[in-house]
């Protein structure tokens, strides 16, 4: 008999009970599904990652100041020293593998432009800041040296900004104000999108660090007129990150005159390890996931078994009618392991589906992009096939291995 | 010319309760072509072992069995389902259909196992069913058809792949009497075409349609004999005042 005839006598059994053979295979249906959920929404999720160390710019570093963790210890009020332009001076000219050590010094402050307000962050930066990003101006220009150390009241601002503020039509030369003071735009960012927070990188007015501190921030920030928030880092292929790292922390540690066995009053951080971490958190739990699936898998392997052991046993008369008039035994076992196979196939069509569907709507939720993998449809309908033969050899074997008489003479 | 059926001392036995019961005992056997053989006996007489022995769907514990001058006793399961096949037509008591078959689909049956294709299968079974007279009862299912129709469906089944011996069991065994004699004369027919009909059966009106006569006893032939009277069929008639 060929495999045709075969196939055509196994869909029209299924046919009979379709609702049974739907219950039946709703447990590959849901193995399946989950399978090309995950492995989709992870794709997705990882292709994010990467996306957002890109617009990070590569080879960054953070230093930051304060220690996350100080131990326990007391650091005596006043005493605890801060990061300074000074620093990030010292580490450019120290180090010879950092290219950029650029300091910023950022508060949320209030915009007016005409009738309009915004409150954003403002950022003082110095011209490295967006080198280390590797940001460029859509239109427009950088700030010159001479506009960074004379402290001159020009700004640089995100698409967000000129969205809010601007009306969305904002070039070089419009003014505004930040708190009272008075700016005029020199040049408008090129899109970043969402940062590693979620929050718009876009979002954002970038003006020189000396006008920070001496016209909007110095006057809030009292005491410590020299405190930046961070310093960004960037570094050249030829070095390991861990290396420069600690290059860095033993350079400013000596600057800051701490004792050795004393915490650094620093953090240094690596924003892609940051995200390379989150990645392989949302990795684990995908596996995690797949490991259910994949018992999820089992159980609805049992439960195809199952449903043909009943099968068969339903329909001894017809097996021995059919072995009466020729069939082979081989004929009857290939008859129920490809229904077997067929029940399995069909959940794992339909677990496909559902699972890329809901692969889209997650990451149309979460604001992925969408990566339906195709390996991993093929690979989880596969192993479906898989699972419907495995689970079905016995059925099919205890079918083909029936008596003829005493099938015959069933009731 | 070798007969279609010779036995030779076949046996079988089975256990049954604990103690081993000899269905068929050293039963020898020949059975020309075309002849119309109804084997009878009681229940538990072996009649019906004997049957699955000489349609290959058993095998003897002892003894030979040619079919068509073929040993066939010995054969693998896998070449017995392919004799049966090509060159066994059955005749089961009803119900005998797939449930979830058409007629044709049915009748189309011995073909798919004997591996003919789709088109040529089609034709045949077609072919077969107007010959029993139900070329537009085709499409029906099972359900859809009165006894008479199903066992005709059944005897269209038998004969579609042109078997050299038509077997059957208790073909009338759930029909009433008028419908019984249309099986039956559609037997007579099938006779006349020449095939060869092993009958089993209990009842001796069936029985008496057949050309030779086999009683079995306790699995032994105790009696074998030729139909009494000549060889014409009885009519109608005498049929219809048959109490």
């Amino acid at each position: 008999m060929s495999p045709l005839e075969s196939l055509r006598i196994g869909t029209r059994a299924l046919r009979v009970n379709k609702l049974r053979s739907a219950l039946t295979v709703l447990g590959i249906v849901v193995g399946v599904g989950a399978v090309v959920c995950m492995v989709s929404v992870g794709a997705g999720a990882q292709a994010e990652v990467s996306e957002k160390i890109r617009t990070l710019g590569a080879n960054l570093l953070l230093v930051m100041p304060g220690a996350r963790n100080s131990g326990g210890a007391r650091l005596e009020a006043g005493t605890q020293p801060t990061l300074t332009e000074e620093d990030a001076a010292s580490i450019r000219r120290e180090l010879t593998d950092v290219q950029v050590a650029a300091p910023l010094l950022s508060r949320s402050l209030p915009l007016v432009a005409a009738n309009k307000n915004w409150v954003t962050v403002v950022a003082g930066i110095n011209a490295d800041y967006l080198v280390a990003r590797e940001w460029q101006v859509a239109s427009g220009r950088l700030f010159t040296s001479d506009e960074i150390t004379s402290g001159m009241k020009v700004a640089i601002v995100g698409s967000v900004i000129v969205e809010e503020l601007f009306n969305g039509h904002a070039g070089p030369g419009e003014t505004f104000r930040i708190g009272n003071v008075p700016f005029t735009v020199i040049g408008v960012l090129d899109k970043k999108g969402l940062g590693a927070a979620g929050r718009s990188q876009d979002d954002v007015v970038f003006i020189p660090l000396s006008a920070a501190k001496s016209r909007v921030l110095g006057a809030v920030r009292g005491t410590t007129r020299e405190a930046l928030d961070f310093i960004s880092i960037k570094v050249s292929d030829a070095i390991e990150m861990p290396e420069i790292e600690r290059q860095i922390e033993a350079l400013l540690r000596q600057r800051h005159r701490i004792r050795a066995d004393a915490p650094s009053d620093f953090r240094i951080e690596n924003p892609a390890d940051i995200l390379f971490a989150r990645g392989a958190a949302a990795r684990l739990l995908g596996s995690l996931l797949i490991a259910v699936a994949g018992v999820s898998l089992v159980v609805g392997g049992i439960s195809i078994m199952n449903i043909m052991l009943v099968s068969v046993t339903e329909r001894t008369r017809e097996i021995g009618l059919r072995m009466a008039v020729g069939a082979s035994r081989r004929d009857i076992r290939w008859q129920f392991l490809i229904e077997a196979l067929i029940l399995a196939l069909m959940g794992g069509l339909v677990g496909a589906v559902s699972g890329a569907a809901a692969a889209v709507a997650i990451a149309w939720k979460a604001g992925w992009p969408v990566l339906i993998s195709p390996w991993a449809i093929v690979l989880a309908c596969g192993f479906a096939g898989f699972i419907g033969i495995s689970f079905g050899l016995y059925p099919a074997h205890r079918a083909a291995r029936l008596d003829p008489i005493v099938a015959l003479r069933f009731e | 010319m070798e007969p279609l059926v010779r036995t030779v001392g076949i046996s079988k036995s089975y256990p049954s309760g604990g103690t081993i019961v000899r269905a068929v005992s050293n039963v020898s056997l020949a059975i020309e072509h075309g002849e119309f053989v109804a084997i009878m006996g009681r229940s538990g007489s072996g009649k019906s072992t004997l049957m699955n022995l000489l349609g290959l769907l058993d095998r003897p514990d002892s003894g030979s069995y040619a079919l068509n001058g073929r040993e066939v006793a010995k054969l693998s399961e896998e070449r017995r389902a392919a004799i049966r096949s090509h060159d066994i037509g059955f005749i089961f008591q009803l119900p005998a259909l797939l449930p979830r078959a058409t007629a044709l689909e049915n009748v189309e049956l011995p073909l798919i196992y004997a591996g003919i294709p789709p088109s040529r299968r089609r034709r045949e079974a077609k072919d077969a069913l107007d010959r029993v007279g139900l070329a537009d009862r085709a499409h029906h299912w099972p359900n859809q058809l009165s006894g008479g129709e199903q066992q005709r469906v059944v005897i269209a089944r038998a004969t579609v792949n042109d078997p050299a011996l038509i077997l059957a069991d208790e073909p009338t065994g759930s029909l009433d009497s008028a419908t019984s004699n249309e099986i039956l004369s559609l037997f007579e027919a099938l006779h006349r075409e020449g095939r060869t009909i092993i009958v089993v059966t209990h009842a001796t009106e069936v029985a008496d349609r057949a050309r030779r006569q086999i009683t079995l006893h306790d699995g032994r032939i105790i009696k074998d004999v030729a139909a009494s009277g000549d060889n014409s069929l009885p009519t109608p008639l005498a049929l219809d005042s048959f109490p």
